[in-house]
């Protein structure tokens, strides 16, 4: 109980006076950034904002890179990452992919039962070659999800995909999300997916966080509700994209 | 109720549609179609042919080459006596025996050198410089250290093997895509899940081009080195016939020489398609 309780009120992600340079190029400069236990946060920004390096910083993937900086990261044990491309291994069958490192036959129940979660039941034993994009995607999905993540880090993840496989996907990951409550972290140039899907959206610019916008709708959100086409002006606005909205 | 009433305009319908449809482009198709069922045999095959018809036309010289029907006489009659089986068991086992020995030196060497630095400074630059000197070079050498028996054969194949072997699976475990590296990392993969499940998989492609490189040269080493100093084996056999000036059991021996090349590349094209059946590429 007092472990819940503190789950509750510590958040999954604390950033403190991040700094990261590549060569003499500041990329984030003393950024601070807090995600709450379950919470859904959406980082735009344009490109060379610092949006990936932000994200590889929270994976642990800039250790032995060119990279240098400063400042504390408190992630949790348990993150999963997804990328844009679905990075399944094509030596390796769909389910085997999806138990990448795990083992027994409690993971392999798990493995199945994801993998019909994210629409694919009974396509266990198909080659990753043989699935379409989306497909691909839903397996990476299922691969991280598999883990029970208390973070979900997700780099454009649906970057490769086609607009109606997009719309698809973002259906899937909310109700995904609500069943497993993982805090997410989603890197996005998409200023309409970042609103259908998150609780908060922060645009970095320049390294830093320029703007920090809770996303106070109901969800399932409609494209057409006039409070979401204004954060969506707002939002582009920011960007640095001047449009009229009608 | 309607068709009887749509039946006759759905007719003359039907005729403009003919009329009008417009087929897509015939495409140029450029990958390499379907593979021809037991392709790779027709070309031997047909260099037989021509010899065959050569020789009966008298177009060529039973001094030069003799005909397929006399090579294939000579068989049957070094088969009657035994000496054909013997031969041929006795090169089998040399070529056997030291490209199991070689391929798996070779893994083991590219493993070590390409799983780790200390590895790769070590063994990669001394494989280098073995790779420079030609390994037929080595054979006086060898003849001084282990004699002029079987072991020295055997030698001799298995390190023009391991070499192939190491080149091409060192190759591929090199040029593993680093994303997929990235991957294993983010998922907390152990050294060894790693090694068996990402490094080695991606590179047995290379594993299997030098394996069929491999067995080639293994039956290349094996003719020079039955006929330099070899009391049996049937580069014996070859070397002997040429004493006696019988072109006919020379060619039987190429002949023979040319299936088990063939016939061990084949096998490994068919393990190769079974184990990597999660490549498509053009070759089908």
């Amino acid at each position: 109980m007092a472990t819940h309780v503190e789950r509750l009120t510590r958040p999954a992600v604390r950033v403190h006076e991040l700094t990261r340079r590549f060569g003499d190029t500041v990329v984030l400069d003393n950024l601070d950034l807090e995600i709450a236990p379950g919470e859904f946060v959406a980082l735009l920004g344009r490109s060379g904002s610092g949006k990936s390096t932000l994200l590889r910083a929270l994976a642990g993937l800039d250790q032995g890179t060119a990279a240098t900086g400063e400042g504390t990261i408190d992630v949790p044990e348990a993150v999963s990452t997804v990328f844009q491309d679905s990075r399944l291994l094509p030596w390796q069958r769909v389910l085997r992919n999806v138990l990448l490192g795990l083992s027994g036959s409690k993971a392999r129940e798990k493995g199945l039962e994801i993998l019909a979660e994210v629409g694919l039941p009974g396509r266990e034993s198909a080659w990753p070659a043989e699935l379409s994009g989306g497909e691909q995607q839903r397996v990476a999905l299922a691969r991280s999800l598999v883990r029970e993540p208390e973070l979900l880090l997700a780099d454009e993840p649906f970057g490769a995909l086609d607009a109606l496989t997009r719309i698809r996907m973002h259906a899937l990951l909310q109700e995904l999300c609500e069943r497993h409550g993982p805090a997410v972290l989603l890197v996005t140039h998409d200023v309409d997916e970042a609103i259908v899907l998150a609780d908060r959206v922060v645009v970095l610019d320049a390294g830093r966080i320029a703007v920090n916008q809770t996303i106070d709708l109901p969800k399932p959100r409609s494209h057409r509700d006039p409070r979401f086409l204004e954060y969506r002006y707002q939002l582009l606005g920011a960007l640095g994209v001047k449009e009229e909205v009608a | 109720m309607t068709t009887t009433t749509l039946s006759k305009p759905a007719t003359t319908v039907a005729a403009n549609i003919t009329h009008d449809v417009v087929r897509p482009p015939a495409r140029r198709r450029l990958g390499l179609g379907r593979p021809i069922p037991y392709g790779r045999i027709l070309g031997p095959l047909a260099v037989t042919a021509v010899w065959w018809v050569a020789s009966a036309t008298g177009a060529l010289d039973p001094r030069i080459l003799p005909a397929p029907a006399d090579v294939f006489t000579s068989a049957v009659n070094l088969t009657g006596n035994g000496t054909l089986v013997d031969s041929v068991l006795v090169s089998l086992l040399r070529a056997g025996q030291g490209f199991a020995i070689g391929a798996l030196t070779g893994i083991v060497l590219a493993l070590i050198a390409g799983l780790n630095r200390v590895g790769e400074a070590f063994v990669d630059g001394w494989m280098q410089v073995q790779r420079a000197v030609p390994t037929l070079g080595l054979i006086p050498l060898v003849i001084l250290w282990l004699g002029i028996g079987e072991l020295f054969k055997v030698v001799i194949i298995a390190v023009v093997v391991a070499v192939i072997m190491y080149i091409q699976t060192y190759a591929g475990l090199t040029s593993i895509d680093s994303r997929y590296v990235e991957l294993a990392e983010t998922v907390s993969l152990s050294r060894w899940d790693y090694i068996r499940l990402v490094v080695l998989p991606g590179a047995l492609p290379g594993v299997f081009v030098g394996l069929r490189l491999a067995v080639t040269s293994s039956w290349l080493g094996l003719v020079v080195l039955e006929q330099i100093n070899a009391t049996s084996g049937i580069g014996y056999l070859m070397f002997q016939a040429q004493q006696y000036a019988q072109t006919d059991v020379v060619v039987l021996g190429l002949v023979i020489y040319g299936v088990f090349g063939f016939a061990s590349d084949a096998a490994l094209r068919v393990l190769e398609r079974k184990v990597l059946s999660w490549r498509r590429t053009l070759s089908g």
